[in-house]
């Protein structure tokens, strides 16, 4: 066993967590490459938002692919992994109070994503690699930019283990007491075993891919890469659903002393997770050739939804946790006190439940909706796709990931907020940019405007088509929130740029935020017994989710609707 | 006691009741999550538009020359914006219809309430058959032939874009690729 003594560690005074000084520094490096690549993905989005407005038209096709290629590789995999790796790191070691496992090879993980990242920005900027971020063959990149991906990849998986040893010796060295891992970090583990999954099979198709572009293999299936690549392109979007899950319950618990509704209900949707999550990368296969009906079906829901059943339930228990903790400190009249009184102005939380309501009602019904086997047909491959996964990835994981970064500044960086004003109205900013841009590219999408193209009115040629005018209206409207979005993202960046190089120092010992009661404790001592209402100890969030439950029902029949009004396939 | 980021504070947590709001909700959603799943399968019988799981391998060089062929033997016209032919194969027939950088050829002409079996495959990368206004959008590959039968219930003049990034190397042509379809009464 390594040596470990006192000063490897500091004690935070507010949440107790021991902190392992590596650890920190591990975590502080990771988040902060995160956040300045999220800077570097944002502005080739605005690029993007800019080139797709109608009246702007910013940029020429070829730059426009570059911009676009460059954007989903920057922002979807580089800031999310890094900032996953760094929580990972957080959830593992201070959490757990325990030190980080081999230190070493988290600084490899670190560097080998760094120069991955790098190496592949470098391939797209070169010119020679707009190939998307899905990169099909038979479009061919340059070899570094595959093999900038896969140090990258190995840079995650080597991150993933460091995590699990750390579960390891926390266990081992009994840093957590005896019973069960805490909620948050078995959300963690769920993560890293989706992780792996998902980094084995970008190696699985990216290392043939990348000796492909050599010349040492021949042919590479253009299909067979579609099914393979998809198992590592969407399940690392299921890596971002249950990390920000775990940082929903997380940041529930810091903000209002809330503990799982149910230890057993959340664990066993985090569970559902393991088992289900998966099968969803067929959604991108489902107007594919050669692939039966029967076997999308069984894949695209995830098995009879359970997946999606998992995400209902969280759905639910997260905002359900925050009620009942609401209301055992006090808060428990009528039905929504509970949220009218709950602290608006600090982004922890404002940011933390836009992201809820942004990932339920804008990502998680229209991907429930779309992946149908047969809705798919009117939707694939529209602009609808980068309105949903806008609506996951942006209005729910980056959000989610931003309003942890402000809780963590004063604990990890030991730095205050700097200005706070900002860092107040900066969810608001964000969050409502990217729900108007999600919802007006979905509408976008609905009237058949394709995604990934550098012009949508088919300038100049022969076999001219026009999108309807409400389409176009559609993207003026998106586009211009995709800059309301980008302004929400600059704030963010701005704010923990100053926060951790101007912001005033807390001295060690200090409280980095005030002390936040559990909510159990203040229901003993005020000696509060029963909650709720009518036997129900969460009924307002039972209000909250029946209303997603008809805009789903509903949304759901208006598809079918539409589908069942356009050419007979059979 | 305790939080989610501490330690369930009952050891035998696996026992605890669940509390009546999850309760409902869990069986509620449930029910919604099989809901969907039978009617995903029942869509197959009571809807009319569906996948046909018809494919076969094939090659550019094969793909084309059928291509070619049902030219030949079924041009009808010039087309007017381009000059080139008008194809209208008869109602039940096969039409075979090919995605290349950066056109979808060859211009066709159906017939409204006509059956016929679509013949999708592409001359070269990854391309995405997507008929406007209808937003019908199926997956083209280089090597793969999809066959579906499709049935026009409206008349006009409907646009093939492409709805898969096709353009990368030196040369970028993919949001001009386009093919055309008449469809007459």
């Amino acid at each position: 066993m390594a040596t470990t003594t006192m000063s490897d560690f500091r004690v935070d005074p507010v949440s107790g967590f021991k902190i392992h000084r590596t650890a920190n520094t591990l975590v502080k490096a990771n988040a902060f490459a995160a956040v300045v690549f999220l800077l570097v993905g944002g502005l080739f989005g605005l690029g993007v938002a800019l080139t797709r407005m109608p009246g702007v038209q910013l940029l020429k096709p070829e730059m426009f692919y570059m911009f676009l290629t460059a954007h989903g590789i920057i922002a979807l995999m580089v800031w999310i992994i890094f900032f996953e790796i760094a929580v990972l790191y957080f959830l593992g070691a201070h959490v757990l109070n325990s030190r980080l496992a081999t230190p070493r090879w988290a600084w490899l993980q670190f560097w080998l994503m760094i120069i991955g990242a790098a190496m592949t920005a470098v391939a797209i900027l070169q010119g020679g690699s707009s190939v998307m971020m899905t990169s099909y063959p038979p479009l061919t990149a340059a070899p570094h930019f595959y093999l900038g991906l896969i140090l990258f990849a190995v840079g995650a998986l080597i991150g993933c283990f460091v995590f699990l040893g750390t579960l390891v010796i926390a266990k081992e060295e009994k840093t957590y007491g005896e019973g069960s891992l805490p909620l948050v970090v078995f959300g963690g583990v769920t993560a890293c075993i989706i992780a792996i999954f998902t980094i084995a099979s970008g190696a699985l198709i990216l290392i043939p891919t990348f000796l492909w572009s050599l010349g040492l293999i021949s042919h590479i299936d253009p299909m067979m890469y579609r099914i393979v690549w998809w198992a590592f392109g969407h399940s690392s979007q299921q890596i971002n659903v249950v990390t920000h899950i775990s940082i929903w319950y997380l940041i529930a618990a810091l903000v209002f002393g809330a503990k799982p509704m149910s230890e057993k209900v959340s664990r066993g949707a985090f569970l559902l997770y393991i088992l289900f999550l998966q099968f969803g990368s067929v959604h991108h296969l489902l107007s594919d050739p050669g692939l039966s009906s029967a076997w999308k079906i069984f894949n695209t829901s995830y098995m009879i939804y359970l997946a999606v059943l998992a995400s209902l339930i969280h759905g639910l228990t997260v905002p359900g946790s925050i009620e009942v903790a609401q209301r055992k400190k006090g808060m428990d009249t009528g039905m929504f006190t509970w949220i009218r009184k709950a602290p608006w102005g600090n982004p922890v939380f404002s940011g933390m439940f836009l992201s809820l309501i942004g990932f339920g009602f804008i990502g998680g019904i229209t991907g429930v909706v779309m992946s149908v086997e047969q809705i798919n047909m009117i939707i694939h491959n529209t602009m609808y796709l980068p309105g949903h996964f806008h609506g996951t990835v942006v209005a729910g994981t980056t959000m989610a990931f931003m309003a942890v970064t402000y809780w963590l500044i004063p604990v990890v960086f030991q730095r205050k907020i700097a200005l706070a004003g900002v860092a107040k109205l900066q969810p608001y900013i964000f969050s409502l940019g990217s729900f108007v841009f999600s919802i007006a590219l979905m509408g976008a999408g609905t009237m058949g405007v394709q995604r990934r193209s550098a012009d949508m009115f088919f300038a100049g040629q022969p076999l001219a088509y026009e999108y309807p005018e409400i389409a176009k209206g559609m993207m003026s409207i998106g586009e211009i929130f995709g800059v309301v979005m980008a302004v929400g993202a600059v704030m963010f960046i701005v704010v923990v740029l100053a926060s951790i190089f101007a912001g005033e120092r807390i001295p060690e010992g200090s409280a980095p935020w005030p002390k936040v009661e559990d909510a159990d404790v203040v229901a003993e001592k005020s000696g509060k017994k029963h909650i709720g209402i009518g036997g129900f100890e969460a009924p307002g969030t039972f209000v909250f989710a029946m209303i997603l439950f008809v805009t789903i029902v509903l949304y759901y029949f208006i598809n079918f609707k539409y589908l069942s009004t356009i050419w007979t396939l059979s | 006691m305790g939080t989610s980021y501490t330690p369930p504070t009952n050891p035998d947590w696996w026992r605890e009741p669940v509390e009546r709001t999850e309760l409902l909700w869990i069986v509620l959603a449930f029910a919604w999550c099989v809901f969907m799943f039978g009617w995903m399968i029942g869509w197959h019988w009571i809807g009319n538009q569906n996948m046909n799981n018809e494919a076969y391998k094939t090659t550019p060089e094969a793909y084309s020359k059928k291509v070619a062929d049902m030219q030949a033997q079924y041009a009808v016209r010039k087309d007017e914006a381009t000059g080139e032919d008008v194809v209208a194969p008869p109602p039940g027939s096969d039409v075979y219809l090919a995605g290349m950088q950066w056109q979808w050829r060859p211009i066709l002409e159906l017939q409204k309430g006509k059956s016929y079996r679509i013949h999708l495959s592409s001359l070269d990368v990854v391309h995405g058959f997507s008929l406007q206004p209808e937003n019908i959008n199926f997956q083209a590959y280089p090597g793969y032939e999809q066959v579906f039968t499709a049935t026009p219930n409206k008349s006009g003049t409907f646009a093939i874009a492409c709805g898969e990034y096709c353009g990368g190397g030196d040369a970028f042509g993919h949001h001009t690729m386009l093919g055309r379809i008449y469809v007459k009464e």
